[in-house]
């Protein structure tokens, strides 16, 4: 029976992502809207992605100083493992879970709110093909925004590390640096961005669905927002593990 | 004018509207009346075409939108304006770009053009002074009348209001019934209104349609609705002593 109903749920996903994908009526509007959202949805997390991503590159560093460094490794291994945790799988993976959690929840009860107080109607009779007016611009700007906040969240986490060795006097700065360019591969930052791009897809393509077929009241539209989030969650780290296969082979 | 006939709609077991078939006539404002639950909203919604009949003809001017695909639909919902009993007014943005937004989306006008055709809709609902406020700071009668302003903006043939008074008070009640009224004789357009208030009915019903139980269980003009024989009718409009009274004064 869920077999069934996640199916005929994702047909449904499908349906709407085909009206999605269509030429918007007005190009000056459209790129008007996808101004406002790269704002509200990309501009207005990077605060929280540096905070987050500062400490958790600090959090990193310490751990595998006090856990991993033993004094037959060499004293650039913390500075190295540090920077690839945080290429490979924090800054896109991690990151976007964190955003699913703001970004996806903001989009659904926006969307369920205009739904449950017929803004979508009056969109539809208006003739507006109303699922694209709203969740394209969405889906285009998360996705442009994206990479500019995983190279952020990258800097964040490594100054994070740094300043660990900066101010704490655990292990020195210099080592850290030493381990921060060692072999560095810029394929490995690649990998990140294109994994987000997915996971910027995911997040505001399921959100808006999740908000679109919204029936009744502002009860529903709370329920909608934490589905929309633990969906989210799970497609992500479902992409991640497939697209890391895929990517690092 | 808007022609309909046999309309049927079921909601899984529940038959909704059952066989429903009359003709609204432009420059008139055409009232469905019934009980809450009666159906009037849904054949609203059949009309124009948020949701699909089971069966019958829908036709605007002649044209019959069950048969039109989705992009017929689209061009025919530009020369149709609706208000809706929340006003659904986009929350995200002023008065004023709310009225202009159906002029964005689809004139030709310039900026300018577009400002001016805004403003003139919203003096013709007498809303200018509250172009920069945002829906949520206006009353729920504000609210309404910023909706008929956008609803009006793009001169529709059609204009469709579900229960344009829910929750407002009398006096407010009559200004927007005046309003909408006004505006389908000034513009000859289509005009249909949900309703359950008798003032409307009273006031600007030119042509009235009972729904009862999913049929159409009387059609007239306000004048005979007060020497009706039908019981359902009678039952519905003189719930109140008040109202009975002011019929029996009126037969007399
Ligand atoms: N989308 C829907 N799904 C199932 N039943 C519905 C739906 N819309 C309306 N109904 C049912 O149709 C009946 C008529 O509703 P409605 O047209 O909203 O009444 P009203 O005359 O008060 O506007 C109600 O019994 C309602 O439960
Ligand atoms: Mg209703």
């Amino acid at each position: 029976m869920i077999l069934i109903d996640s199916i005929k749920t994702f047909g449904e996903y499908l349906l709407l992502m085909k009206r999605v994908i269509a030429k918007p009526e007005r190009w000056r509007v459209f790129f008007r809207q996808m101004l406002h959202e790269m704002y509200q949805l990309g501009v207005n997390s990077i605060p929280i992605v540096l905070l987050i991503s500062f400490f958790i590159g600090a959090v990193i560093c310490i751990q595998l100083k006090l856990n991993i460094e033993s004094p037959w490794m060499p004293k650039m291994v913390v500075g190295y493992s540090t920077r690839e945790i945080l290429i490979l799988e924090f800054s896109s993976s991690i990151m976007c879970l964190i955003l699913a959690g703001k970004v996806g929840s903001n989009i659904t009860s926006e969307i369920g709110t205009m739904r449950v107080t017929q803004q979508i109607d009056a969109l539809e009779i208006m003739g507006v093909n109303s699922a694209s007016f709203l969740i394209l611009p969405k889906i285009t700007a998360l996705m442009t925004m994206i990479p500019i906040l995983v190279i952020f969240s990258i800097a964040a986490g490594t100054g994070g590390a740094f300043s660990i060795g900066k101010f704490t006097g655990i292990m020195t700065p210099e080592d850290l640096m030493i381990g921060f360019q060692y072999e560095f591969q810029q394929w490995y930052v690649w990998c990140s961005v294109i994994k987000s791009f997915a996971f910027a897809f995911i997040i505001t393509s399921v959100s808006s669905f999740y908000g679109y077929r919204v029936t009744g009241g502002s009860l529903e539209v709370g329920k909608a927002s934490t589905n929309a989030v633990v969906s989210c969650s799970a497609l992500i780290l479902f992409a991640d593990m497939i697209l890391t296969q895929l990517l690092m082979q | 004018m808007i022609e309909i006939s046999s309309i049927y709609k079921n909601f899984e077991e529940q038959a909704v509207l059952k066989g429903i078939t009359a003709v609204f006539d432009s420059g008139k404002t055409n009232l469905i009346i019934g009980r809450s639950g009666a159906g009037k909203t849904v054949l609203l919604k059949c009309i124009v075409g948020l949701l699909d009949p089971d069966k019958g003809k829908i036709k605007y001017d002649g044209r019959d939108i069950v048969t039109f695909n989705k992009k017929e639909k689209m061009l025919l919902r530009r020369e149709i304006g609706m208000l809706f009993q929340s006003a659904a007014l986009f929350d995200s943005m002023s008065v004023l770009e709310n009225v202009m937004f159906p002029l964005d989306m689809f004139s030709n006008m310039t900026y300018k053009e577009r400002i001016k055709r805004a403003q003139f809709c919203l003096d013709r609902v007498n809303l200018l002074e509250a172009q920069d406020k945002r829906p949520d700071e206006l009353s729920g009668g504000m609210q309404k009348r910023a909706a008929i302003a956008r609803a009006i903006a793009l001169e529709p043939k059609y204009l469709f209001c579900d229960e344009p008074n829910s929750g407002l008070d009398p006096q407010t009640s009559l200004r927007i019934d005046d309003l909408i009224h006004d505006i389908t004789k000034e513009y000859k357009i289509t005009t249909i209104v949900n309703t359950h208030d008798m003032n409307s009915v009273m006031g600007i019903g030119d042509h009235i349609l009972f729904l009862a139980d999913g049929n159409l269980s009387w059609e007239g003009n306000k004048d005979e609705i007060l020497h009706t024989t039908n019981e359902t009718l009678n039952d519905f409009l003189f719930s109140s002593d008040i109202l009975r009274k002011v019929r029996n004064m009126a037969k007399k």
